[in-house]
């Protein structure tokens, strides 16, 4: 029992990350009928963020180290922590969380210079373009990036105060063997509060209302005269921020390297297609189902049963809805039928 | 869309220009610097692989992200018949091509239900997912990451043992792949891809070809004049697949090893790359585009810091110290930099690759000598 509840936390985020990339995916295909392979490429750009800001907060200079007496000893301290003290200490602690702020501007800027600059030039364009030109521009990233951070991943820690682990059973009394890093615990809130945030965004706000119409009939809305072009790159820039935020938040789960990216996109595809192309609450209630069948089984009495499962679940199921339920979970009619 | 003019007598002559052309290229990549066995032998094989998955997305309009799994499967099936019964490439080869066939066609038949992005997402989940199993489950068929490999002690059914520590060379019929200073193995590559495009020549002029491009053009319209296209683009991509497993088997014989990593979809891209590169559609424009490839990535790949400052020697100092740092961004182990740069730019400004650009060139000196 303990374990089964310890595979959905599991489950729920890596669900998280996949539905955060998937509902970019799904809104940026949604709005502007663009299928981008480069949105790996943006959830990997969101985790060398975090790395920056890191690197940038951490620039150190030789200070002669004082707790050696017998020989001339220096060690590197950062500035920061020079100038600023222990303050300056828990800003370099909480550089993950404060890479947010650099990521929200850097984030969109680059995903409206991506649209703006290239995607706008494939609205007409056929899908296999579309999907050739953001996976031509994905490896270009992705080099780009190695190129700069080298090869190897960069363990980035989490805040202090959430690393270690949080005893999540005594919590609701099931006993103590329920113990879950506390990182994971925000990343799943944090994933939540962004897909809410989205939602809410789309739901309740004019520019929202306008998007959704957008979505479903994009023809009207123009004849209306709204400039619906203008508004789609919006959503392109916001799309970007989801990624980029589910890569930077994910850095302290797994170190950043410069194929990540595309470990994750080739899931979030399988995760949009299961979702039902085009249906945002698809996207997300695939990308959890999906994480928790994965960790469902990596389990070891499972993968007794059926041996090698955990690789090959999320294809399998991609499969059996694609063939049961075309469309996907809760797909749209029209979408991608032609 | 352009048409282009062929007659049964303008494509003998196409295919005898393509045989003088591959059989001649230890001579003619003499001064390219490319006329060693090796690098012709992937030369060719990658087109043959090439010219395959245009059949499927070139002429059908159905764009596979998971070809290299079929890469995989002619490898292994080879290799393992190498293991077992004899050192002959030919009776590894042709249960490379077979077993990858039916393979094909189980996963057309699967992911040939969908069309559009579908399709190549279902490519893309089916071929990863054999990557994933190859790395897992079935690595006592694929040795996992080691790689499988042949060696002496193997039980071979219908050869003569080994003696321990000989090394086993696969042959045909007893011209080892590495007779005649490697060229052999060339030439048979040579005469696999020959024949290949030779049949792929007939395909694109049979009855079979046009219902493909049919297909390719408009699905819908093919589909109210009542004719059930899928068993044509099942055909299509089981033909297609079964190019790749040939080709996968060609490796395996040429270098008696198979390893999953032909299988990861960055392979499968590859290919994709290959074809947009020469010319989707077209013959020839995928074995240009698979051959260009592999002349530069192993051209630009031995390029180093070291080689660019002493080839800009004459540049002045200062400009030295800018141009070197940028431009090795682009060369050594960023060739797939550069490589990602040149195919984002030949899908923006020129859609059917080099093909179309010599199109295009021919189009305007033409014009200049009419005027």
């Amino acid at each position: 029992m303990d374990a089964i509840l310890l595979q959905i936390l599991n489950g729920l985020d890596k669900g998280g990350a996949y539905a955060l990339i998937a509902l970019g995916l799904t809104l940026i295909f949604g709005t502007l009928g663009v299928v981008n392979f480069a949105h790996g490429a943006l959830f990997m750009l969101g985790a060398f963020v975090a790395v920056s800001v890191r690197e940038v907060l951490t620039i150190s200079t030789k200070v002669k180290d004082e707790s050696v007496t017998f020989f001339e000893a220096f060690k590197e301290i950062p500035y920061l922590e020079l100038w600023l003290g222990d303050t300056g200490k828990a800003i370099i602690d909480w550089s993950v969380p404060i890479s947010i702020l650099i990521a929200l501007p850097v984030m969109l800027l680059i995903g409206l210079v991506m649209e703006r600059g290239l995607i706008r030039h494939f609205y007409r364009r056929a899908h296999a373009d579309q999907i050739l030109v953001t996976f031509g521009l994905a490896i270009v990233v992705q080099e780009i990036i190695k190129a700069i951070y080298g090869a190897n991943p960069i363990p980035q820690p989490a805040p202090e105060m959430f690393s270690g682990t949080f005893n999540i059973g005594a919590l609701f009394g099931l006993g103590d063997n329920i113990v879950y890093p506390k990182w994971r615990i925000v990343y799943l809130f944090f994933a939540l509060g962004i897909i809410g945030a989205v939602f809410a965004f789309l739901q309740f706000t004019t520019f929202g209302m306008v998007v959704r119409a957008g979505m479903a009939d994009r023809q009207t809305v123009q004849l209306l005269g709204i400039n619906i072009t203008k508004r789609f790159s919006i959503v392109f820039g916001l799309a970007a921020v989801v990624a980029g935020m589910a890569g930077l938040m994910y850095t302290p789960i797994l170190s950043p390297n410069y194929h990540m990216g595309m470990d994750f996109l080739v899931l979030s595809f399988v995760v949009v297609v299961v979702g039902g192309m085009g249906s945002l609450p698809g996207a997300v209630a695939a990308g959890f189902l999906l994480g928790i069948l994965q960790s469902f089984a990596s389990m070891n009495e499972v993968k007794q049963i059926i041996p090698g499962i955990d690789q090959v679940i999320i294809y399998l199921v991609a499969m059996i809805v694609l063939l049961v339920r075309p469309r996907g979970l809760m797909g749209r009619k029209g979408v991608m039928e032609d | 869309m352009h048409i282009e003019k062929f007659t049964p007598k303008s494509d003998i002559m196409m295919v005898l220009i393509f045989s003088a052309v591959i059989l001649l290229m230890p001579i003619w990549l003499q001064p390219l610097g490319a006329a060693y066995p090796d690098l012709m032998q992937r030369f060719a094989i990658f087109g043959l692989f090439a010219i395959g998955f245009n059949i499927l997305f070139g002429q059908t309009g159905y764009l596979s992200f998971g070809h290299a799994a079929f890469i995989g499967v002619g490898s292994y099936t080879t290799v393992w018949i190498f293991k077992l019964f004899t050192l002959n490439i030919i009776p590894a080869m042709i249960a490379g091509v077979v077993l990858s066939g039916i393979f094909a066609l189980v996963i057309g038949f699967i992911c040939l239900r969908r069309t559009g992005i579908y399709f190549s997402i279902l490519t893309l989940a089916l071929a990863q997912m054999s990557y994933n199993l190859a790395y897992s489950v079935l690595t006592p068929i694929t040795m996992g990451e080691t790689g499988l490999q042949v060696e002496a002690s193997d039980p071979r059914a219908w050869e003569a043992p080994l003696a321990e520590g000989e090394v086993p060379r696969t042959h045909l019929f007893g011209l080892e792949m590495t007779d005649l200073g490697g060229l052999a193995g060339f030439y048979i590559c040579a005469a696999f891809l020959i024949l290949g495009f030779y049949v792929a020549l007939r395909i694109t002029r049979s009855p079979f070809g046009s219902m493909l491009r049919g297909i390719k053009t408009n699905n819908t319209r093919m589909a109210y004049t009542g004719l059930n296209a899928r068993p044509y683009a099942l055909a299509a991509f089981v033909i297609s697949g079964m190019y790749a497993g040939l080709a996968g088997s060609l490796m395996a014989a040429m270098d008696p090893l198979a390893g999953a990593e032909r299988m990861q979809w960055t392979a499968s891209g590859e290919v994709v790359l290959m074809t947009i590169l020469g010319g989707v559609g077209t013959l020839v424009g995928p074995v240009i585009g698979a051959a260009s490839i592999k002349y530069f990535e192993n051209i630009f790949s031995a390029i180093d810091g070291a080689v660019l400052s002493s080839a800009l020697d004459f540049l002045p100092e200062a400009v030295l110290n800018v141009i070197v740092p940028v431009l090795s961004l682009f060369v050594g182990k960023g060739w797939h930099l550069t490589l990602g740069l040149v195919f984002m730019l030949v899908v923006i400004f020129l859609p059917g690759g080099i093909m179309e650009g010599y199109r295009r060139i021919k189009a305007r000196f033409s014009k200049a000598d009419a005027e």
